[in-house]
């Protein structure tokens, strides 16, 4: 194999990174990782593993992804406890528990034999959590990955989880509040974009003409954009309030475009919620896409002005990871990982009000050289800190580093 | 003959050690007991991450001082501690202690943060491999130098200062090994605190020290 993908990400981040993760990767060449989540499609973490695998592979390593199966029940258990784990107060039926741990069984059962013989197996998410303890006979190190916000959760269905995360060698969170005290290292690494991705590559005019007239936007109005999925945490309706509040003094319109991923069953709950909040307003543009459109999604951020990302609670943001690589200065709430990228009077404005957004638009397209500004600053950010190359950089010195035990210094020579 | 200059390059990995202050007293005590790598990294670990903070706030000391308990006055006090100056990180950690004394003996009411903006205690694991470029003569760091990673300048200008017995950087270590041909450029190079700029700007520091000094 051709070493294509890493002479294409040198071109973006230059030449010392790329050789840096090469060295970084030698005494790792030939080793086996295998990472498992819950989807193929949609969501941030489906998104990095897409190109964070080839990239491992061109390292040397062999990596492999696999994906849980399970049935509509298994997914609402998971989201119940992705949303008790970020704060919602809620009992988990005990029958849908129950289907969480025989799901994790019935994979284990397809699966165990691969994951036993790896040398490092990266679990993501809450859930196939359980899977460790199914696997007797393992022989690598396993990391629990965690992608979201856990500084508050529901403490029973915590304690529940914890029992099946606990005895991994380490794991994986986005900030240092996020992570929850466990009896092994707590390792903390960002999640990135990817560059050369449909979602994130550069576009043509022409392109970019076609988004517009297919979204039926007006090019000659200010767009202000949040792409999330339909999400009670990311705030929808709050971004309508806010974009309600900036039209009584500057022209806008407003673009609310989101995926649907495999493993969330409010999401069209959701979307109902929007849709009747946005009726009769012909500039609110209310946009379920399928889970690949990812170049539509790339081209709304690219012809927006502003893009915001209200949400009020955050495991990274990575559409705001997106917005600001296009050069876009971001509004979003002071929630999560949104604080780590959005930099207030830097890169954006963090809000935690309808109000204060509004604010924020109305600042941003009365003074456009601010906007350009920050716009500026944040694809800098992006680019020398939340791309995947830097991911893999950390996802390597981690295993490095787990293979040494907690020592401060390892030497590699 | 003088051995080559081996040119290594690093990597740090954060971890979380899940100790955390919500208020000055509580910061307070757990620097008593914190580990040194704490400190270690709540200082020097922001070169290696993400920042458009007020560029006075050098640590995340100050940095929470300032926005997580808005006190100015603690925050500039912090702020002006260079780590350089300090033999080893227990000095450091006695003086930050001595501060933070100080200024809770100053207020009668001791200052919180909210909820959400915490300290978070941090310590780092640093992994360091060979680049396997060698270079034999002094000139050839201004060929190379705009070539080095963050991570090698990071190893050799900054973590050469916690395990080189003058608390030097590895470059100047080298050079004095050429005799007195290099007393000039060692002079500039110690003239850079390395505590005040980012590791692109060290570098680029650097490669303007060594185009004038190494001139063939």
């Amino acid at each position: 194999m051709t070493d294509l993908l890493l002479d294409q990400y040198q071109e973006i981040v230059g030449e010392d990174v790329i050789n840096s993760l090469r060295q970084l990767a030698e005494p790792l060449r030939g080793t086996r990782v295998v990472h498992v989540n819950s989807t193929r499609e949609g969501g941030g973490v489906a998104e990095i593993l897409h190109r964070m695998i080839p990239l491992k592979q061109e390292l040397g390593l062999e990596p492999s992804w696999e994906v849980i199966d399970g049935e509509g029940e298994f997914y609402q258990c998971t989201k119940y406890m992705h949303n008790t784990l970020q704060g919602n107060r809620l009992e988990i039926p005990q029958p849908l528990l129950k289907g969480y741990e025989e799901t994790n069984e019935e994979n284990a059962e397809r699966l165990r034999g691969q994951l036993e013989e790896a040398d490092f197996v990266f679990i993501h998410d809450p859930q196939p959590a359980p899977l460790l303890n199914l696997c007797p006979g393992r022989r690598g190190k396993w990391i629990w990955r965690c992608h979201i916000d856990v500084s508050r959760p529901y403490r029973p269905v915590w304690k529940y989880l914890r029992n099946f995360v606990e005895p991994y060698d380490a794991s994986i969170w986005s900030l240092a509040e996020f992570a929850q005290p466990l009896h092994h290292p707590l390792y903390l690494i960002a999640p990135s974009i990817d560059p050369l991705s449909d979602k994130n590559q550069e576009l043509s005019q022409k392109e970019l003409q076609e988004v517009l007239k297919r979204s039926k936007l007006d090019p000659h109005r200010p767009i202000v954009v949040q792409v999330s999925r339909f999400d009670r945490f990311k705030d929808p309706l709050g971004v309508i309030e806010a974009f309600r509040l900036a039209k009584q003094f500057v022209p806008l319109q407003l673009v609310l475009a989101g995926g649907g991923a495999t493993d969330d069953p409010e999401g069209e709950e959701v979307l109902s919620e929007v849709q009747a909040a946005a009726k009769g307003d012909l500039d609110i543009h209310v946009m379920l896409l399928p889970s690949d459109a990812h170049r539509i999604i790339n081209g709304l951020q690219r012809i927006s002005d502003i893009v915001l990302q209200k949400s009020t609670k955050e495991g990274f943001g990575l559409t705001v990871t997106e917005a600001m690589w296009k050069g876009k200065p971001v509004i979003g709430g002071e929630v999560g990982g949104i604080r780590l990228q959005v930099h207030n009077h830097h890169t954006g404005f963090l809000v935690n009000t309808p109000e204060g957004a509004a604010l924020r638009i109305r600042y941003l397209l009365t003074h456009r050289d601010r906007l350009e500004e920050m716009g500026r600053k944040a694809r800098q950010l992006v680019l020398e800190n939340f791309l995947i190359t830097r991911h893999v950089r950390e996802y390597l010195t981690l295993m490095l580093a787990i293979l040494r035990g907690t020592e401060e210094r390892i030497e590699l020579v | 003959m003088i051995d080559p200059f081996a040119v290594k390059d690093c990597a740090l990995i954060a971890i979380a050690t899940g100790e955390r202050a919500h208020n000055l007293r509580e910061l307070r005590d757990r620097l008593e007991t914190t580990r040194s790598g704490c400190i270690y990294h709540h200082f020097w670990g922001g070169l290696l991450r993400p920042s458009f903070d007020d560029p006075e706030y050098q640590n995340d000391f100050a940095v929470w001082a300032y926005h997580g308990l808005h006190d100015r006055f603690l925050a500039e006090r912090l702020a002006l501690i260079d780590p350089t100056e300090f033999a080893d990180m227990e000095e450091l950690r006695r003086e930050l202690i001595e501060i933070i004394e100080e200024r809770l003996d100053e207020n009668e009411l001791v200052p919180w943060s909210s909820s959400h903006q915490q300290f978070h205690f941090i310590r780092s694991q640093i992994v360091v491999f060979d680049t396997r470029l060698r270079l034999t003569k002094p000139e050839q760091l201004k060929e190379y130098i705009a070539h080095l990673t963050v991570g090698s300048i990071f190893y050799h200008f900054v973590d050469a200062r916690r395990r080189t017995a003058n608390r030097g950087d590895d470059f100047s270590e080298w050079l004095k090994g050429f005799g007195n041909s290099y007393e000039r450029l060692l002079e500039q190079i110690a003239a850079i605190d390395p505590y005040f700029k980012s590791l692109t700007e060290l570098r680029s520091q650097l490669g303007q020290i060594f185009e004038e000094y190494l001139n063939t």
